[in-house]
């Protein structure tokens, strides 16, 4: 029987939430790393034993660890990530120059090929690769090293490379996303980047329609049709046919396009969630009613789903990472809250239930399909 | 060379990491300073590396802080001698994490 493994990261500790394919009794495990900052865990989909973790805390700094048992016990892995050179500087929040410093690992993408390769996006915003299981970390310079670097900013979260996915039907294709300097594209593993932001327009920098600049919260893939993406961005829901070449507007008719996470449905491409938040300043649902928006037509048209989830005085945001789908055959959709709650929904979003309710702040959740 | 050995004791989640619990002794090669004890430090716990001071410049972070006999040697210079008592094993070197909101 197929079960789901669900790894949390939170402000306090990771947690991992398991259950079999009906996904309605779970056990919860943890706390994993008790008062550290878990800012991420992903599986490698070769060996989904193997969990990288990302723990951090502003006392003593960045560990990463690794399971290679599911989660049952872990073991610190390599901590130097070292940029590349001189780093020189990026923009600081009141536009003076600033000395690029590392702070934190914000994701780790196992390779979908190699168990030992696994890549970590990181604050202040880089690309490391590891090809050991994670015992040691290299750049890969020519990220940061792009000719628009030392104009990229932090966003209000930090200057953070947040998203990286890899494209599984071309090899060597990479795309990342750093607020707020926007999306990049790699098409030869990650040695030289452009920006890909044709489309894009946010009116809280000086040309709305920049090369970089724009606040990219979070890129989403189908993996049997890497060339569409979508994006949530700071304002505005985006869709890319090619490749990130160019975007498009997909809010359609969300009650707000402020949001942070967006996922893809496992089997239909076309099937995409987003979670709309009022403002950027207001990071709460609308009207206190917390609601997943649904498009089956791949943006523009959206419905909300209500059912299970709380409809009065829901004040609680949902970052980035926090969302998750699974590959069981009734696809289920995860998201965590700033309020400690885990929502599943093991029919596509139309029904929600709470995995757990009182964890610390949520900052990232990932699902594993076990056979 | 002399080898000295010296009290410390780590913040709890630094004997986590560690797993180690209580206060421990290790041994210090040559002049006891906050440089001498790190290097030990670091050499029987590697994972310790980078939690206490930065793997590449060896700076200090910024919240962590080093106090023994009741006085703060965080900002010492990390060559300087450390108090007699610390170097003969008499009292700890703590390294505290700072108090500091989270």
């Amino acid at each position: 029987m197929s079960s789901v493994r669900v790894l949390v990261g939170t402000r306090k500790g990771a947690f991992i939430l398991t259950a079999d394919e009906s996904r309605k009794q779970w056990e919860i495990d943890g706390p994993h790393f008790a008062g550290w900052e878990m800012y991420h865990l992903k599986g490698s989909p070769v060996d989904p034993n193997r969990i990288f973790a990302s723990q951090s805390s502003g006392w003593f700094g960045q560990l990463i660890q690794r399971s290679d048992d599911g989660g049952k016990t872990w073991e610190p892995v390599g901590n130097q990530f070292t940029y590349d050179g001189v780093p020189g500087t990026h923009q600081w929040y009141d536009g003076t120059p600033h000395p690029w410093e590392f702070a934190r690992v914000w994701h780790l993408e196992p390779s979908s090929t190699d168990p030992q390769t696994v890549y970590a996006g990181v604050e202040d915003a880089a690309l490391f690769r590891s090809t050991d299981g994670g015992k040691s970390w290299h750049e890969l310079s020519g990220l940061r090293t792009h000719t628009t670097g030392s104009s990229w900013q932090p966003g209000a979260g930090g200057m953070c490379l947040h998203t990286i996915l890899l494209d599984p039907l071309h090899p060597g294709r990479i795309f990342v996303a750093i607020s707020a300097a926007g999306a990049f594209r790699s098409d030869d593993g990650g040695t030289t980047w452009r920006p890909i932001n044709r489309g894009l327009k946010s009116n809280g920098i000086p040309d709305p329609d920049a090369a970089v600049g724009h606040c990219v919260h979070r890129i989403a893939m189908h993996p049997a049709r890497p060339d569409v993406l979508f994006m949530q961005k700071h304002w505005d829901v985006m869709r890319s046919d090619d490749a990130g070449e160019s975007w498009r507007e997909v809010s359609g008719n969300l009650p707000t396009d402020f949001g942070f996470p967006i996922d893809v449905h496992a089997h239909e491409p076309d099937t995409v969630y987003v979670i709309p938040i009022k403002s950027d300043s207001e990071h709460f649902p609308l009207d206190g009613s917390l609601r997943v928006y649904r498009s089956r037509s791949g943006g523009d048209e959206w419905e909300a789903l209500t059912n299970g989830l709380p409809q009065r005085n829901c004040y609680v945001n949902v970052l980035r990472d926090a969302m998750a789908v699974d590959r069981l055959e009734s696809c289920g959709i995860y998201f965590g809250t700033t309020g400690g709650q885990v929502y599943a929904s093991p029919d596509a979003g139309e029904t929600w239930a709470p995995i757990v309710h009182d964890l610390p702040a949520v900052l990232s959740v990932e699902v594993q399909t076990l056979p | 060379m002399t080898v000295q050995p010296v009290r410390v004791l780590l913040p709890a989640h630094l004997r986590t990491l560690a797993r180690v619990s209580g206060e421990i002794t290790i041994d210090v090669r040559g002049e006891v300073t906050q440089r001498s004890i790190l290097d030990a430090l670091e050499r029987r716990y590697p994972v310790l590396r980078g939690t206490i001071r930065d793997h590449v410049t060896h700076k200090r972070r910024p919240f962590v802080r080093l106090f023994a006999c009741e006085r703060d040697l965080s900002h010492d210079a990390p060559e300087t001698p450390l108090p007699d008592a610390v170097a003969r094993g008499k009292e700890p070197l703590l390294i505290v994490g700072a108090m500091a909101g989270g």
